[in-house]
C-alpha cells in the first residue's frame, strides 16, 4: 500500500465527494421550467473586432432572434433574406428526412451503425450557411448537415455509410465517418475531440500563409473534458488562429449528462474566458441565432481577430447512436420538454409567421425530401449494403498505409488474395 | 468459499468479479465514462453503482488522462481503483498516466507509493466496429516495464483472473476480447453465434475465487504442434484444430506480462513445433516476443520455424474486416506449413 500521512485527530466534519446526477431519470416527469430563457434583447451584438474582456456577460447569457411567435428580432437578428431562410429550412429539413432513412436502414440491416442529428440540425445546417465554402470545417460524428448543406451528393454518403462499391473511402471507416476535402470536410475520426487541434493547426497554416480562408470544428459538450479541447484553445489564444470552436451542448454524452463535463458549475461557453477568447452561448434550437453567431464569429477570425468559442444550448433528441437505448437512463419525453422546442420547426412556424410559407407547403415538402431520399437510397443500394462486408477489391486493405507499400505489406497482400481464392474461388464471386 | 456455480457469459463474469471485490474490500472503487447508472456500453458494471453506492461506482468525465491519473491518486491514498476505458482504442490520452506514471511509481518513489489499479477495457474486432472500436493494442502495454497484461478467454478465467488483478499491487491492463463477450467465436463470421451457455467454462462460482496472473491454461493436450494465442483466438485455434484433426497443443496465456515460461517451454520441447495466433497487428507484436523466447529456449527441440498468424499491418478496415481477420483458412494454411517441414 502507498504510504500517507498520518490522519490528525480532529473534530471537523468528514468530506464528502460529490457525484454529479442528472435531474430525470427513466419514470420521472422532465420539467425544465427552471431554464432560464432570456428575452431576444437580451444580449446586444457587440462588433466583431470586441476584446474578450469587454464581453464576458455572452458567455453566460443566451444569444437569441427567434421568439416562441415565430417573430425575429433584436441586434443579433441576421436580417436573411426570405430565400435562404427557406433554403436553411429545406436543408435542416433534408437532413432529417436523411437521418430517418438511414437510422431505419441500419435497423432493417443494411449496416452496422449510424447517429441521428435531430434536434440539433440548425448547429450544423445555419453554422455551414454562415461560412463560405472555402472555409474547413474539422467536424465531429453528428455534422451531416455541413455536408448537405454544402450540397454534397446524398448517394455519396449513403455509399460511405453501407461501405459499398461506390464508397470513395473503400469501406475503411465506420458509418458516417465521412471524409470531402473539396466541400471543406476533414476526414471524420472516431476518437473524441482529436479534430480540434487539427483545426487551429489549419487555420495556423492559413494565416501564416496569408490565406483568407478560415477553420471550424465541432465536437460535444462532453468531448470538452478532453485534453485535446484545452491543448485546442491554448494554441488558439497563443497564436490568434483564425478559427471557431463550436460546441454542441446536447445535454448528453451517450449516457452522462452535461454535468459530467462540468455544466453544474458554469457554462461551456465560459471555457473562453480563462483562454481570453470571445465566447458567445447561443440558443442551439434558433436557426437564425446560431447564423448570427457563426457569422460574427466568422467575420471576427477574417478580420484577424481570432478565435471564437460558440456553445450551442441544444437538445439530443435521439439516441447517442444506433447502438445507444436512451430510455435507459433518461426520462422518455425530455425532448417535449425541453424549453427551446425544435430548430425545423422554429424556422417553420417563422416563416410561416412572416407570411413567406404555409403549413400546407411544408407538409409537402417534407414528403418530397421523402421522396427525394428514398430514390437516392434506392440508387446507393445498387452499389451493395454493407451485408459481411467485403465489397472491395481485397487489395485496397494494403493500400494508403503508406504512399509507397513496403515489401512486408506487398507478402501480406500476396497472403491475403491466396485466402480469399481459397474462401471464394478464384474471381471471388461467392463472397 | 466460492459458493455455487451459476452460467455466466463473459460480460456477467466481469461484472461478478467486480461485485465480489466491490464487497469485500471497501478501498475498491469503479469509475469509467457510462459506467455509473447505465452500467457500462457492454454492461459489465450492470446494477453495481445501485448496489455498491455513488461514491464507489461512478461516471467519469470523457478523459481517458483523467481517469488514469485521477485512479494513480487515489491509489496513493490507499484506494484500489478499476477504471474502465470504454475501447481500447480510446486509451491513448490515457498513455502518459500509464506508462510514465503508474507503471514506473513503484519503482522511482522505491516503494514509497504504488498504484494498484486494474484498467478494463474492451479490445479487439470482428464486430464491425470500424478502426476505432476494434483494435488490439496490448504489445504496447507488455513493452512498458512495470505494467501487467491480462487478456481472458472465458466466463471462468475473467472473473478469476480480474480478482487477482484487482488485488494485484500492480498496475494491471486488463484487456476484455469483446466479440466473445456473449458467445465463444468459432472464427466463421457466417455461422451462428453460440451462447457461451454450451461452454463448460460458462459454469463460474458466485463467490470469490482467484486465478493467478502469470499463469497459462492448456486448453488442448497435444503432441504434434504447439499454439501459442489467447483471448478471441483461443475459440478459433481450437475450431480450426479440430475441423482439421491436428494433433495440437493449444496454450492459452491469460496472462501476457508476466508470461508464463515453464509451460511454453515444456509444450515446445514437447512438440517440437510452435504457431503462435494474435489478432492484432503483425510487426513488433506480441507474437514477436514469444516468437524470441521460444527460440532462445527450446531452439535445438525446434523441427520448424515458429511461424505467426495475426492480423495484416494494416488499420482496422470496416467493410473488409473478414479478410482481415486471422481466420481459420489462414489458421489452416499456417498449421500444415509447420507440420509439413
Amino acid at each position: 500500500m502507498s504510504k500517507s500521512p498520518a490522519a490528525p485527530v480532529t473534530n471537523l466534519a468528514p468530506l464528502s465527494l460529490h457525484i454529479p446526477e442528472p435531474r430525470f431519470r427513466p419514470g420521472d416527469t422532465a420539467d425544465f421550467s427552471d431554464i432560464g430563457v432570456p428575452g431576444v434583447d437580451a444580449i446586444t451584438r457587440p462588433g466583431e473586432g470586441a476584446k474578450p474582456d469587454t464581453m464576458r456577460d455572452l458567455a453566460y447569457g443566451l444569444i437569441r432572434v427567434l421568439d416562441f411567435d415565430g417573430a425575429a428580432s433584436g441586434s443579433w437578428n441576421p436580417g436573411l433574406s426570405t430565400e435562404r431562410k427557406l433554403a436553411m429550412l429545406r436543408t435542416m429539413m433534408l437532413v432529417r428526412a436523411f437521418d430517418d432513412r438511414m437510422f431505419r436502414a441500419q435497423r432493417q440491416g443494411k449496416t452496422s451503425f449510424y447517429m441521428k442529428s435531430t434536434g440539433e440540425e440548425a448547429t450544423s445546417v445555419a453554422t455551414a450557411m454562415a461560412l463560405d465554402r472555402g472555409d474547413m470545417c474539422f467536424p465531429s460524428y453528428r455534422q451531416q448537415g455541413i455536408l448537405i448543406a454544402r450540397d454534397y451528393p446524398l448517394v455519396a454518403m449513403m455509399n460511405q455509410i453501407y461501405s459499398n462499391r461506390g464508397d470513395h473511402l473503400m469501406g475503411r471507416q465506420l458509418p458516417i465517418m465521412y471524409s470531402a476535402p473539396d466541400h471543406g470536410f476533414f476526414s471524420i475520426s472516431g476518437n473524441l475531440a482529436t479534430q480540434y487541434p487539427q483545426a487551429v493547426g489549419w487555420a495556423m497554416a492559413s494565416a501564416a500563409k496569408g490565406d483568407t480562408r478560415i477553420a471550424a470544428t465541432w465536437c460535444g459538450e462532453g468531448s470538452t473534458a478532453e485534453g485535446d479541447f484545452h491543448s485546442a484553445l491554448t494554441f488558439a489564444a497563443v497564436y490568434n488562429a483564425p478559427v471557431i470552436f463550436n460546441v454542441v451542448n446536447n445535454q448528453w454524452a451517450i449516457s452522462s449528462f452535461s454535468g459530467f463535463a462540468g455544466s453544474e458549475r458554469t457554462t461551456f461557453a465560459a471555457r473562453a474566458v480563462g483562454y481570453g477568447v470571445a465566447g458567445l452561448r447561443v440558443d442551439g434550437n434558433d436557426p437564425l441565432a446560431v447564423y448570427a453567431a457563426m457569422e460574427w464569429a466568422a467575420n471576427r477570425a477574417r478580420t484577424n481577430h481570432g478565435p471564437t468559442l460558440i456553445e450551442y444550448f441544444t437538445y439530443r433528441a435521439e439516441g447517442h447512436s444506433t447502438s445507444d437505448d436512451p430510455s435507459a437512463y433518461r426520462a422518455a419525453q425530455e425532448f417535449a420538454a425541453w424549453p427551446l422546442g425544435d430548430p425545423v420547426l422554429r424556422l417553420r412556424d417563422h416563416l410561416i409567421a412572416d407570411g413567406c410559407w404555409e403549413l400546407a407547403r411544408h407538409d409537402a415538402l417534407a414528403a418530397e425530401l421523402e421522396t427525394m431520399v428514398k430514390a437516392a437510397q434506392k440508387e446507393a443500394e445498387k452499389q451493395g449494403i454493407l451485408g459481411h462486408g467485403m465489397l472491395q477489391p481485397f487489395e485496397t486493405m494494403f493500400q494508403d498505409v503508406f504512399e509507397e507499400m513496403p515489401w512486408h505489406l506487398k507478402e501480406q497482400c500476396a497472403q491475403m488474395l491466396k485466402e480469399q481464392h481459397a474462401k471464394f474461388g478464384a474471381d471471388g464471386d461467392a463472397r | 468459499m466460492t459458493g455455487s456455480t451459476e452460467t455466466m457469459n463473459m460480460i456477467e463474469a466481469i461484472n461478478s468479479a467486480m461485485d465480489v471485490m466491490l464487497t469485500r474490500d471497501p478501498n475498491v472503487v469503479l469509475l469509467g465514462e457510462d459506467i455509473g447508472y447505465f452500467g457500462g456500453v457492454f454492461r459489465a458494471t450492470a446494477g453495481l453503482q445501485k448496489k455498491h453506492g455513488k461514491t464507489r461506482v461512478f461516471d467519469t468525465p470523457i478523459n481517458e488522462c483523467g481517469i488514469i491519473g485521477v485512479a494513480v491518486g487515489m491509489g496513493a491514498y490507499g484506494l484500489r481503483p478499476v477504471p474502465e476505458i470504454q475501447f481500447a482504442d480510446y486509451i491513448y490520452p490515457g498513455l502518459d498516466q500509464l506508462v510514465s506514471e503508474a507503471a514506473r511509481l513503484r519503482y522511482r518513489s522505491a516503494g514509497d507509493f504504488i498504484a494498484p489499479m486494474t484498467v478494463r477495457a474492451p479490445f479487439g474486432g470482428g464486430i464491425f466496429g470500424g478502426q476505432t472500436h476494434s483494435q488490439s493494442p496490448e504489445s504496447m502495454f507488455t513493452h512498458v516495464c512495470g505494467l501487467k497484461t491480462i487478456i481472458p478467454s472465458n466466463p471462468y478465467d475473467a472473473k478469476g483472473l480480474l480478482i487477482a488483478a484487482i488485488e494485484d499491487n500492480d498496475p494491471v491492463v486488463f484487456f476484455e476480447p469483446k466479440r466473445i463477450y456473449n458467445g465463444p467465436f468459432s472464427g466463421y463470421y457466417d455461422r451462428p453465434v453460440e451462447p457461451w451457455a454450451k461452454h463448460a467454462a460458462s459454469a463460474v462460482p458466485q463467490g470469490y475465487y482467484r486465478i493467478e496472473l502469470g499463469k497459462a491454461a492448456i486448453v488442448r493436450n497435444g503432441g504434434a504442434v504447439t499454439i501459442l494465442t489467447y483471448g478471441t483466438m483461443v475459440h478459433v485455434a481450437m475450431t480450426v484444430v479440430e475441423e482439421q484433426g491436428i494433433d495440437a497443443e493449444v496454450v492459452d496465456l491469460r496472462s501476457l506480462m508476466p508470461i508464463d515460461i515453464d509451460t511454453i517451454t515444456a509444450s515446445v520441447e514437447k512438440t517440437g513445433r510452435c504457431l503462435i495466433i494474435h489478432e492484432a497487428t503483425r510487426t513488433s507484436g506480441f507474437g514477436a516476443e514469444l516468437a524470441a523466447l521460444v527460440q532462445e529456449r527450446c531452439f535445438y527441440h525446434l523441427e520448424a520455424p515458429v511461424e505467426r498468424v495475426t492480423g495484416f499491418d494494416t488499420p482496422y478496415p470496416h467493410s473488409l474486416e473478414w479478410a482481415y481477420f486471422p481466420g481459420p483458412v489462414r489458421i489452416a494454411t499456417a498449421l500444415h506449413k509447420i507440420l509439413k517441414d
